[in-house]
């Protein structure tokens, strides 16, 4: 009995001790950031060369849609750098007073996704009423809200009945940008419509189960990224060097390269 | 390791002590985890006036999502008590007794370890594979295809992902409720003449009734409160796929009052429902 009361003790005292481990700050070369789901591959080739630039610093990367990372700072996250996908985020937490000069760093643009055994029907963005299941984003979040504009847009251009035919195929409405490029890789949906970043990404895996329709640019939009260091960021310094980096010609390649594209001057 | 005294030797102290310690460890720890569960639900229920609750289920999502996770819950259930009841039966028959020795009643409880994995495996595990089984490329895909069906995104499919997720609650519950059934009542039923779908209906339904009806709403429950699976086998269509759950987590991307309101509705229901049935168990 009383060795059973000392293990029931000693597990306790190992539970407490490691949950005081868990609670302890991280270390102190982390530099937590906080980035839009739509960013992960392109800051993750920056975190490594963040990293060989500044000795002794570990990127650690919180990955989410920009609406959730948002509610996570405003509930007292603790990080250091916040990129968005969507500026009326960045801009509600630069009222709060949460974040410090945020700035735009890249754009992004829709581009139609289309599994590959319809490659060869699905051409232009015109042919896009021929697929049979169409997945896009929820009206709430940022590229849903984009696809139905473009939806409009082209009403506009194709006539009214082209969107009402687009609407008809649409099978659902996904709460995130990978969710619907996942729909589309697994093959169960026709077509999607998701960042030109995301798709570069999906064909980046090797495998080619996409292709790419790009939008009109008369009928697409843009989605532009703002950046920022946060207010009570545990380490400005770092947090300002990675906001440089980012934004840095040699950030500008990084992105670029995963599908990015310079803003347009407003 | 010593064997502890008889207590009517232990020094008066100690009884007095354990006394007052017993009931206040039992009493603390209790509270601990009553406050753990009680607290959220207080929170999701009082941090909104009545008001701003009633506003939140005027949102357009809400009439299409609670209409239709009632009746897909509804045709999930009939479908684990249609199924999982002879399934059960059979399982419980084969692995006990006599029959649960030989090398058949290892194979039956393989196939029960087999349905009841479903609890374990996280949400979105459970849409991948729903998926890569019934998908366009699953391993039904071309067969469901050729005869015309698409599972993906329908109705149907939030059926297959409720009863996938929550059959094995009742299951378990009704395996266990057929195995404590007294063996002899069973050959009595069986020597008086009845016959095997008799015994079942007349003899071993009725008196594993309350084990089946908790097991029941068990069941109910998981399926109400099914998401993972669900958005990835079903996709998120407002009328069509989108559950109560799946509209909650539409909702707080834009408005967390309506997403409020929402939980509260789902609780309310799942509530009164988990009455109904327990009551009815209870008779």
């Amino acid at each position: 009995m009383h060795r059973t009361t000392s293990v029931i003790g000693l597990v306790v005292a190992a539970l407490g001790g490691w949950g005081a481990a868990l609670a302890a700050k991280p270390p102190s070369g982390d530099l937590v950031v906080f980035e839009a789901a739509s960013l992960k591959e392109a800051f993750a080739a920056l975190a490594v060369r963040f990293e060989k630039d500044h000795p002794g610093a570990h990127v650690v990367t919180n990955t989410a849609g920009s609406q959730e990372l948002r509610a996570q700072i405003e509930h007292g996250a603790i990080a250091d750098v916040f990129a968005s996908a969507d500026q009326r985020h960045m801009s509600a937490l630069a009222t709060e007073g949460l974040v410090v000069g945020p700035a735009l760093f890249a754009c992004n643009e829709p581009v139609v996704v289309v599994r590959s055994g319809l490659a060869g029907s699905l051409k232009t963005f015109a042919d896009l009423p021929r697929a049979e299941r169409i997945v896009v984003g929820a009206p709430e979040v940022p590229i849903g809200a984009y696809t139905l504009q473009i939806f409009q847009k082209a009403g506009a251009r194709y006539g009214a009945d082209f969107t009402t035919r687009l609407q008809a195929k649409v099978v659902s409405r996904e709460l995130n940008v990978r969710q619907v490029l996942a729909k589309v890789v697994l093959g169960e949906a026709d077509a999607g419509i998701v960042y030109r970043s995301d798709a570069l990404a999906a064909k980046g895996k090797g495998k080619e189960t996409i292709a790419v329709v790009p939008i009109p640019p008369d009928l697409n939009v843009t989605a532009a990224y703002p950046i920022a260091a946060l207010k009570a960021a545990p380490r400005p310094e770092l947090a300002r060097a990675f906001v440089d980096l980012v934004r840095s010609p040699a950030g500008a390649t990084v992105l670029r390269e995963a599908g990015f594209v310079p803003c347009p001057a407003p | 390791m010593s064997a502890a005294p008889p207590t009517g030797r232990r020094a008066p102290w100690r009884r007095t002590v354990l006394a007052i310690a017993w009931p206040g460890a039992v009493g603390l720890l209790s509270a601990l985890l009553l406050l753990l569960v009680a607290l959220p639900l207080a929170g999701l229920l009082f941090s909104a006036s009545p008001r701003q609750l009633l506003a939140g289920l005027g949102d357009p999502l809400v009439v299409p999502a609670l209409r239709l996770t009632i009746f897909t819950t509804t045709v999930s259930l009939l479908v684990i008590l249609i199924c999982g009841t002879p399934l059960g039966w059979v399982i419980a028959r084969r692995t006990s007794g006599g029959s649960g020795a030989g090398r058949a009643g290892k194979v039956w409880r393989v196939l029960e370890t087999v349905v009841e994995l479903p609890v374990v495996l996280p949400p979105a595990v459970a849409g991948v594979a729903l998926l890569l089984a019934f998908g366009r490329r699953g391993l039904l895909g071309p067969g469901l295809a050729a005869a015309g069906i698409g599972l993906p995104f329908t109705c149907a499919a939030v059926v297959v992902a409720q009863t996938f997720v929550a059959a094995p609650f009742y299951l378990q519950a009704a395996v266990a409720a057929f195995r404590r059934l007294d063996p002899d009542l069973i050959l009595v039923a069986r020597t008086l003449g009845a016959s095997r779908p008799r015994v079942l209906f007349t003899v071993a339904i009725p008196v594993s009734w309350p084990s089946l009806a908790g097991g029941a709403a068990m069941s109910w429950a998981r399926a109400l409160g099914e998401f993972g699976a669900t958005l990835m086998f079903a996709g998120n269509m407002s009328g069509r796929t989108q559950t109560l759950p799946l509209a909650i987590y539409t909702a707080l991307e834009s408005d967390l009052r309506t997403a409020q309101s929402l939980s509260i509705l789902l609780v309310a229901v799942a509530f009164a429902l988990l009455v109904a049935i327990r009551a009815g168990a209870r008779r």
